[in-house]
């Protein structure tokens, strides 16, 4: 099964770290990821710029409507992502918690779902 | 002959659903086929008697009905396919003896229902209806919530695990320890849900409190390891339970340990509850609930209150402090020092206090107060004792309570006013 691992933090917190500490954490992540590919459960991934690079866009009735920043003001920001492979909900908690800013802020598991011609999952219909 | 199934049924009905849910992967389906293999006991077995394996056999004709289920529905869905090949794949060689890894699969089942990526109040209700076979009106009930916000709770609850394929399995033996914190602590939630009489239905609270008990003895007897603190747990919820009958009076309102009635103890239960804590205290590692339990212990091999020996109260809460450093614990570690009449008393016991409330801590807590203001009575210092109590009293809402305060209070104002 394809798990998504979203990568989440205070970026403000982020910030208070010096350029040796950040630096440092990022070849945690590039050593995080070639365990993961060692062992096959790495199927993707990349670490995001700040959410001020973030554009927002929408379409209604036919029109694009783009906003500066990100979907929603939140606590902690959207960092990066793991696209892993894993047997089940279990083991994909136990790759997760070795993503280093699992330290310093959140990480959410979401698996994937395929897209179907019908009989689609990820919907609760509400009647 | 149907009672005597009925009974056979009820006895083995958890073990074969959870064998069931290994399976066939999928809970609604077991539920389905558990029905189903029950309805075929009904008719069959008052003809070919009662088999020697009465699950073995459940497990078995459960099984055989839902593929017979799986085979009807996959006329219209494609998707069931997979799954259908897999139940039939083993279908001639299928030994359900060789399945009755009946106790695996109830822990199984088990960990499963009490998975951290569940809510915890969807945990609650889950293992109260998979792992318990409760209803989902009972469970409302003791919830004191609708049948249709439980249900629905339940439904959720199985499609995240169905979604996120959570698995049907023992944690690993690094994770263990955690996820075992975690089952202990959604037994311990649902015994106080059934322990704290606030509300709901009675007979369903006690039911609540029982079911606890078996999850416990459950998990102490399938564990493949002893664990101190599943039988630190279990001995707890025996020792609470057994003054069950002496802490409520005619009128529905609790009873204090002190000015309980202890000829109303269940002896029996104190017994095993007892043996229970010995067993856990000797295993070790003590952890908070074998500390709790050994309090408990303590308070049930006093004959009366004044024989309480408070100085290994006061020790055993001083060493769950430091396991559980929370101002509940340390304002409980006070109390038995007041108690005490060497090296304790209520002196001793105003200045714990004080220091707890010059931290800030526990200021909106009536018992605080409450406590604080009886060692000041105790200490004949009614003036100060008055304002004490009336600061518990704006504190609480309790109607027993409220009416004990203000006897106190009355008390006090006698007092101080002889005084002067």
């Amino acid at each position: 099964m394809k798990y998504l691992a979203l990568v989440y933090y205070q970026e403000s917190a982020m910030n208070q770290m010096s350029q040796q500490e950040w630096d440092a954490l990022n070849r945690e992540c590039i050593a995080c990821v070639g365990s993961l590919q060692q062992s096959g459960n790495f199927l993707d991934g990349a670490p995001l710029e700040q959410s001020p690079s973030a554009t927002t866009i929408r379409v209604r009735d036919d029109k694009l409507l783009v906003t500066d920043g990100p979907f929603a003001e939140t606590k902690e920001q959207l960092a990066g992502y793991y696209l892993l492979e894993a047997n089940d909900l279990n083991q994909a908690i136990q790759l997760a918690q070795k993503i280093p800013p699992a330290r310093y802020g959140s990480v959410e598991i979401r698996p994937l779902r395929e897209l179907q011609e019908e009989g689609n999952s990820g919907h609760n219909a509400v009647n | 002959m149907q009672t005597g199934i009925e009974q056979i049924y009820q006895q083995v009905a958890r073990q074969v659903f959870a064998t069931l849910v290994r399976l066939l992967k999928d809970f609604d389906l077991a539920e389905d086929a558990l029905q189903d293999a029950y309805l075929s006991a009904l008719e069959q077995w008052p003809h070919d008697g009662i088999p020697h394996n009465p699950a073995a056999w459940l497990i078995s004709a459960g099984r055989f009905k839902a593929i017979d289920q799986l085979r009807r529905r996959s006329h219209f869905n494609d998707n069931l396919l997979p799954q259908l090949t897999d139940l039939e794949s083993g279908f001639y060689d299928f030994d359900p003896e060789r399945e009755m890894s009946i106790h695996d699969d109830q822990l199984r089942l088990i960990f499963t229902c009490c998975h951290p990526a569940l809510a915890q109040e969807a945990q609650l209700a889950l293992t109260l209806r998979e792992v318990c076979g409760l209803t989902t009106e009972a469970i409302a009930r003791a919830f004191v919530s609708k049948a249709p916000a439980i249900a629905q709770r339940i439904v959720r609850a199985k499609n995240k695990i169905r979604d996120a394929n959570i698995p049907y399995e023992i944690p690993a033996q690094n994770q263990l320890p955690e996820r075992l914190n975690g089952v202990l602590k959604v037994i311990y939630l649902l015994f106080n849900e059934g322990y704290s009489a606030a509300s709901g239905d009675e007979t369903l609270r006690n039911d609540l409190s029982s079911e606890a008990i078996r999850l416990a003895r459950l998990l102490c007897a399938l564990l493949p390891q002893e664990h101190s603190e599943s039988m630190g747990l279990l001995a707890l919820l025996l020792l609470q339970d057994a003054r069950r009958a002496a802490r409520i009076d005619e009128q529905g309102e609790l009873i204090l340990l002190e000015d309980q009635n202890r000829d109303l103890w269940n002896r029996a239960q104190i017994r095993e509850g007892l043996e229970w804590i010995t067993r856990a205290l000797q295993l070790g590692p003590v952890g908070s609930y074998s500390l709790q339990a050994a309090i408990a212990a303590v308070h049930a091999e006093a004959r009366d209150f004044a024989a309480t020996d408070w100085r290994q109260i006061a020790a055993l809460y001083q060493r769950l402090y430091t396991q559980e450093p929370s101002p509940v614990v340390a304002l409980n570690h006070a109390v038995a020092v007041s108690m005490m009449t060497e090296g304790g008393g209520p002196e001793v016991a105003l200045t714990l206090v004080d220091e707890l409330l010059s931290h800030g801590q526990l200021d909106d807590y009536h018992l605080l107060h409450a406590a604080r203001a009886d060692f000041l009575r105790r200490l004949q210092r009614p003036a100060e004792a008055l304002p004490a109590y009336e600061k518990a009293l704006s504190l609480t809402s309790s109607g027993s309570e409220l009416r004990f305060l203000q006897r106190r209070i009355d008390e006090c104002r006698q007092a101080a006013d002889k005084k002067n």
